[in-house]
């Protein structure tokens, strides 16, 4: 099956070589990482998670999302998704991956990444995060895998993958709380302890997740002969919309708390996101950016005329992604430690080779995406005809 | 030889997730022809260490006192001192009252600070809670509580997940963002070692100290009684009759962590 | 299986690479001399912790129990051959008696390719304090 993706068009390779330069480029400045230590990124004593971790939390909702094609699929038999399962299920592999290496590109130490497993700690929700992100990752391979592999000799996936696909619907729902549990159990930083964080990441998740879906169908429509089918798209749209409302609900039920109990420690975190603390405001502006762009995501989403254009659908899903992006692959961390325990404040700008090994591991997924999706157009293509879902 | 056998017990408990080998290893160790290994006889026991931190006392020594303190534990302790915040290591600073315990600012405390501990600042450390986050969230237990109540880092362990970082609300805790040697701007201590990039640090309550019968290198330096350091559970200790005498504040004490560093204000 | 003959002859040159410190010794000639390692100073005391033998193939180990023991579990007495009692510390009892990290343990270090990073921080006799120039070329 994998001998697909060794075959392609000019621009296919041209892409490919494209993704291998930027992570070459991430790996060399990883290089430097490795030797100089974290020093070279811009987080410090007080901003101690930043960029890395950030686009780890992020990603972990992107992986968790493809639940929501699974869970139709195959517990509903909702026939529509079909043709696009597989995608979702693909883009949870590329995701995990990226997950799992931003870790790993974080860690001050990696020579010794296998303590964790050395001295297993039941009592650290990283233990646990580790388990079920390499859990997640097992599981849709095995399935993504399996399911493909059946469908090229057109035959119906075998019985023993169905435990498989049942469980990867909870694990799913399980990668995301794991994470958010890292944050909301903390009891000095108040801007993560709240019982809302994993409602909220899940929320933000099956937005962010179906809406790069929806960009991806998009553009295999565009470059290749694969059609997800516009009623499977549209249906991801609704995931979409639902997702993007119930998001805006819980910030906004976050921001009530907040604001309304006037409790310091957690009011300080969002005074300096909307307008700046104690005179410094990096933040705000993206912060703003967020809002902004998540709103108009909504709306366009919600009116049924544009959420069925195929010409406007797209630039909400852009804006959609782009504005949870932010949120959760930035903001969520770095403003967890602004302002630090002391009360002042710190602020914090990812370096270039930073945001250089940043972009090789999103290069990695890329690529992993770009050969996982070939192999998986390349079969739609040789499907024997009358074979249809 | 009682290590290989410790080794294959290291092994077995790998294998039941690590629990309950440990003692089971050590009393191997123990057993064969007498104490293989034992602490040294001289050492520092408590039940709970626990500091007490006299800002009275800081008021009449002055910022001299402070800084003997801070430098007492740096240079003992090998820890470098960067130019720039950001990749900043220490183990005990000063920071002002209302940094220092921000639950407790009002609009007034800089009069207070001003009239009364005469403008100084306060010297905050690890806290060595009885209740610790960063013990709670360390995915290799490479920081740990000792039955003393010592919060200790293991430096060999370490992956540098930053963590404990974020789960201390003490801001304690310093990453080696670069090799920390060529910035060790003291005299090296060549009977305690460095750190290494990439690794967590924290003040130990100066364990290997203890671990010799001396008392912690900040007390040590404070001439004038200005820190105390005892076992809290010892109600005849000076900890507990300073406890007993004066009223006594911890930082963040809502949070649950029970911070056994004490301040008398 | 495709290709059977080219698969089983990849596998073979694999295998031959795979095991080149084995054979080749004994196909191209003798190994390399051993290391000559300086001996501490006899007013130190003729033994080392534990027999020279035990010394030579398990120091690792042991020093990684010591560490546990001294660091976790806080126990910093050893006792050695003929119940002599020592500080369990690489930087102050071992490099006590074994003067210079150069010509005892890299010797051998380099000789079987290992490079253990105790160095990293523990702090050898032959060390000398250098200070950082310039603090962050950014």
């Amino acid at each position: 099956m994998f001998e697909n993706a060794l075959r392609g068009s000019k621009g296919y390779w041209a892409w490919i070589i494209l993704l291998l330069l930027v992570l070459g480029a991430g790996f060399a400045n990883y290089l430097r990482q490795w030797v100089f230590g974290l020093g070279i990124t811009g987080m410090s004593r007080d901003v101690s998670w930043g960029l890395y971790i950030g686009q780890f939390t992020f990603l972990v909702g992107v992986a968790a999302s493809a639940v929501m094609l699974v869970l139709p699929y195959y517990l509903h038999d909702y026939k529509v998704f079909g043709k696009i399962t597989i995608l979702g299920e693909f883009v949870a592999i590329a995701a995990v991956t990226m997950c799992l290496s931003f870790i790993i590109v974080d860690l001050g130490r990696p020579d010794r990444a296998f303590n964790v497993l050395l001295y297993p700690s039941p009592n650290s929700v990283l233990f646990w995060d580790m388990i079920v992100l390499n859990g997640y990752l097992f599981l849709n391979l095995l399935v993504g895998w399996t399911v493909l592999g059946c469908e090229q000799r057109g035959a119906p996936p075998p019985k023993w993958i169905k435990p498989f696909i049942y469980l990867s619907i909870p694990w799913a729902i399980s990668i995301h709380t794991v994470t958010a549990f890292l944050y909301a159990g903390l009891p000095g930083r108040g801007f993560w302890l709240t019982a809302i964080m994993a409602p909220r990441f899940l929320g933000s998740a099956f937005a962010s997740g179906p809406s790069l879906l929806i960009l991806l169908s998009f553009l295999l429509r565009r470059t290749t002969t694969f059609d997800p089918g516009r009623e499977a798209i549209q249906a991801l749209a609704k995931i979409v919309t639902y997702a993007m409302v119930v998001s805006c609900f819980f910030v906004a039920c976050e921001l009530f708390t907040v604001y309304y109990s006037q409790v310091p420690e957690h009011v300080s975190h969002f005074t300096y996101l909307f307008s700046g603390l104690h005179g410094k405001s990096g933040m705000v502006p993206l912060w703003w950016g967020v809002i902004i762009m998540g709103l108009l995501a909504t709306i366009l989403l919600i009116i049924p005329q544009t959420r069925n254009s195929d010409t406007i659908l797209p630039i909400a899903c852009a804006l959609a992604f782009a504005s949870l992006w932010i949120e959760k692959g930035i903001q969520l961390v770095v403003v967890g430690f602004i302002p630090n325990p002391m009360e002042t404040v710190t602020q914090y700008a990812p370096t270039l080779p930073e945001m250089s090994i940043t972009l090789g591991v999103w290069a990695l997924g890329a690529l992993i995406l770009t050969l996982l999706y070939k192999v998986a157009v390349a079969v739609r293509e040789q499907e024997p005809a009358g074979m249809s879902h | 030889m009682d290590k290989t056998r410790r080794d294959f017990l290291k092994i077995a408990g790998l294998s039941a997730l690590g629990l309950g080998a440990k003692p089971a290893a050590d009393a191997f160790a123990q057993s064969a022809q007498g104490p293989k290994i034992a602490p040294i006889p001289e050492a520092l026991k408590a039940k709970r260490w626990a500091m007490v931190v006299n800002l009275k006392k800081f008021k009449e020594s002055g910022p001299d006192a402070l800084q003997a303190c801070v430098d007492a534990c740096h240079t003992i302790h090998n820890v470098p001192k960067f130019d720039n915040p950001k990749d900043e290591v220490k183990w005990i600073w000063t920071e002002s009252l209302a940094h220092a315990l921000p639950n407790e600012e009002h609009h007034f405390l800089e009069e207070f600070v001003k009239e009364q501990m005469k403008g100084l600042p306060i010297l905050v450390l690890c806290n060595h809670c009885d209740n610790p986050p960063c013990v709670r969230v360390c995915p290799t237990q490479a920081t740990f509580r000792r039955l003393d109540g010592v919060v200790m880092m293991d430096y060999h362990r370490c992956i540098g997940c930053r963590y404990c970082m974020a789960g201390c609300p003490f801001g304690a805790r310093s990453l080696n963002w670069r090799d920390p040697r060529p910035f060790i701007k003291t005299k090296l201590n060549r009977e305690y070692p460095t750190r290494t990039r990439g690794v967590v640090e924290k003040c130990n309550f100066c364990d290997e100290r203890l671990a010799k019968g001396l008392k912690p290198a900040c007390v040590e330096a404070c001439k004038n009684k200005e820190i105390i350091f005892g076992d809290l559970e010892d109600p005849k200790s000076e900890v507990r009759e300073l406890l007993r005498a004066n009223f006594a504040v911890r930082r963040k004490p809502q949070l649950g962590t029970q911070p056994q560093v004490y301040y008398i204000v | 299986m495709y290709n059977a003959g080219k698969v089983i002859i990849g596998i073979l040159i694999f295998l031959g690479l795979f095991t080149y410190p084995i054979w080749s010794p004994i196909v191209l000639g003798k190994a390399g001399p051993p290391p000559q390692l300086e001996k501490p100073d006899p007013a130190k005391g003729k033994v080392c912790v534990e027999a020279t033998d035990y010394m030579r193939s398990t120091h690792m180990s042991l020093l990684n129990n010591w560490r546990d023991w001294v660091v976790r579990d806080g126990n910093r007495i050893y006792t050695g051959l003929e119940g002599k009692k020592y500080n369990m510390s690489l930087q102050n009892t071992c490099l006590d008696c074994h003067k210079s990290r150069e010509k005892f343990c890299d010797r051998c270090h380099n000789y079987v390719n290992v490079s253990p990073r105790c160095w990293e921080c523990h702090i050898e006799p032959e060390y000398k304090q250098q200070q950082a120039v310039a603090w962050r070329s950014k």
